[in-house]
């Protein structure tokens, strides 16, 4: 459980990127983080693996404050992906890409070959075990990342802009596999400015500006609601857009599924006389 | 990243900044050279201290003293060395001889500190083209400089990502702290040799080089405040050649033991 309380933080430039934030995150939710560019998603994130720790204002991570642990420490518990993977590829294999946390984390050798396999199939990255990281795609890069945190199968895992990059087919697995992670009951954040991709998953939204969190709840509330949805620079998700404009037939606004909005027409469609 | 900070440039204006940075060089160059040709404390001393209203003119007094916290390591190393080798190579310990070794370091470190803090990046590319060096070379040059804050911010993102995987920088012996570097040096260069090639692709679709006699929008001019420098820069120079072929410099000891027998005489 991530707890966060009354949260301010200011950079050394004097930035103030966070202004007052409350939030919990309990074990099993998944959550996506939205907002304009420069709104704090990011810098709060950093918060949950104390890679930033707060200037006021208090984090907990099952009861254990950010502040008196080592980031390392708390890596073990919360994966974090960053948004390019550029800037953690390192290693002469993917393979030995993947193992790199986990024999910072002082895994057995055993255990260490079996998680890297798993990591491996997961993401779909077997066949470049032993090839450079290097040499992969930007969309493929960004799967080794992916796979070298989920290695050691963190807790809480964090996902800056996992979309980016990504064709529709690899979205789509990445959607399997979010739901996947679910139900097993890890939690799950992402921060993303992908409204159709967050529509698809129909997680948890939080809704930040300005370094304050404007709106939290459902994403089929707050994705459908155009006057926050506004406030921080958002489109909504296409068919909302449609069931938005279609609003004199008397249609309802709160859609943000595909499925759902062809019952909802169809309904609308057989009440018609032709 | 304090040492990058003190030569970091900020735009700020004052009669340092607007100085042409032609003229500034020569005065660098110039104080380098007065600093190489005495080994002795006393006209050290006085190139350190006459650099201390140029600092003041340009207020820019915190990044000036942050470079030289900066190079307060490789100055305790300097004087250190000098320190144990004086020893060495004369029997005895030569104090004053260490102290003005490391005084000589740190009169270079403060001048191109003055120098990298008033001048901007574009004016210093302006000043390399008007000496007629090819502008492939004065472009790459700025954009090096240009480059080092983002370098160094994305060092400190490759970092965080690295400590999120559980690396910890600070721990084991002397060895393994630096082999700790490793993970984040290799995506620094990686990250910066590709940034690089992007950025020449996005030049060359920009029609860069395209035409062979290339303009400049401004142009520098020597004003009346570049002439009084060079003339200072001149007088500097001439003083302290004609001080080391003409006159011998006295130790502080001489100086103490003049100044004690001075009292003596009075009294």
């Amino acid at each position: 459980m991530i707890e966060v309380k009354d949260v301010y933080f200011t950079y050394s430039n004097g930035v103030e990127a966070l202004k007052g934030v409350s939030l919990t995150i309990k074990n099993g939710d998944f959550i996506a983080i939205m907002g304009e560019n420069g709104a704090g998603k990011t810098t709060l994130v950093k918060h949950f693996n104390g890679l930033l720790k707060p200037t006021r204002g208090s984090i907990s991570i099952d009861k254990v404050d950010t502040t008196t642990v080592s980031v390392a420490t708390l890596a073990r518990k919360v994966g974090f992906v960053f948004q390019n993977p550029d800037h953690q590829l390192f290693s002469e294999t993917v393979q030995e890409e993947i193992s790199f946390a986990l024999k910072n984390f002082g895994f057995k050798e055993e255990t260490t070959k079996k998680r890297v396999m798993w990591a491996l199939n997961l993401l779909d990255l077997a066949k470049y075990r032993e090839t450079s990281p290097f040499m992969l795609s930007g969309g493929e890069r960004k799967r080794v990342a992916l796979a070298s945190i989920l290695a050691w199968k963190p807790k809480i895992l964090i996902l800056d802009e996992p979309t980016i990059g990504q064709d529709y087919q690899q979205k789509e697995k990445l959607l399997q596999f979010i739901l996947q992670m679910k139900a097993q009951r890890n939690t799950i954040i992402i921060v993303t400015h992908d409204v159709e991709f967050v529509a698809e998953c129909n997680p948890r939204v939080l809704l930040m500006r300005q370094g304050k969190i404007v709106a939290d709840g459902e994403a089929q509330k707050v994705l459908t609601d155009p006057e926050i949805l506004a406030q921080a620079s958002i489109v909504p998700p296409q068919i909302t857009q449609i069931f938005l404009k279609l609003s004199d037939f008397k249609l309802p606004k709160e859609v943000i599924d595909i499925y759902d909005a062809r019952e909802k027409l169809l309904r609308v469609l057989e009440k018609q006389p032709d | 990243m304090s040492v990058f900070d003190g030569l970091k440039f900020r735009r700020v204006y004052s009669p340092i900044h607007n100085l042409d940075p032609r003229i500034k060089f020569i005065y660098v160059c110039a104080i380098f050279a007065a600093a190489m040709i005495f080994p002795e404390l006393l006209p050290l001393t006085i190139l350190f201290l006459i650099q201390i209203p140029f600092v003041i003119l340009a207020s820019v007094e915190r990044e000036w003293l942050r470079s030289l916290r900066g190079a307060a390591f490789l100055a305790t190393i300097i004087f250190l060395t000098n320190f144990i080798f004086s020893y060495f190579s004369a029997g005895m310990f030569n104090l004053e001889y260490a102290v003005a070794t490391t005084l000589r370091f740190i009169v270079l470190v403060e001048s191109f500190s003055v120098f990298f803090l008033t001048t901007s990046p574009d004016h210093l590319g302006l000043a390399l083209e008007q000496t007629r060096i090819p502008y492939e070379l004065c472009f790459a040059f700025t954009t090096a400089v240009r480059f080092v804050p983002v370098l160094a911010e994305e060092a400190k993102t490759i970092m965080d990502a690295q400590k999120a995987r559980g690396l910890e920088l600070e721990s084991g012996n002397f060895l393994k702290r630096i082999r700790n570097y490793i993970p984040i040096l290799i995506p620094l260069i990686v990250s910066a040799i590709r940034r690089s090639l992007e950025l020449a692709e996005a030049m060359e679709s920009r029609a860069w080089g395209a035409t062979e006699n290339r303009t400049n929008l401004y142009i520098l001019k020597m004003r009346r405040g570049d002439f009084v420098l060079l003339a200072i820069t001149a007088l500097i120079l001439a003083a302290a050649i004609y001080i080391r072929l003409f006159s011998t410099i006295p130790s502080f000891n001489d100086l103490l033991e003049g100044f004690l027998q001075t009292t003596r005489f009075l009294t």
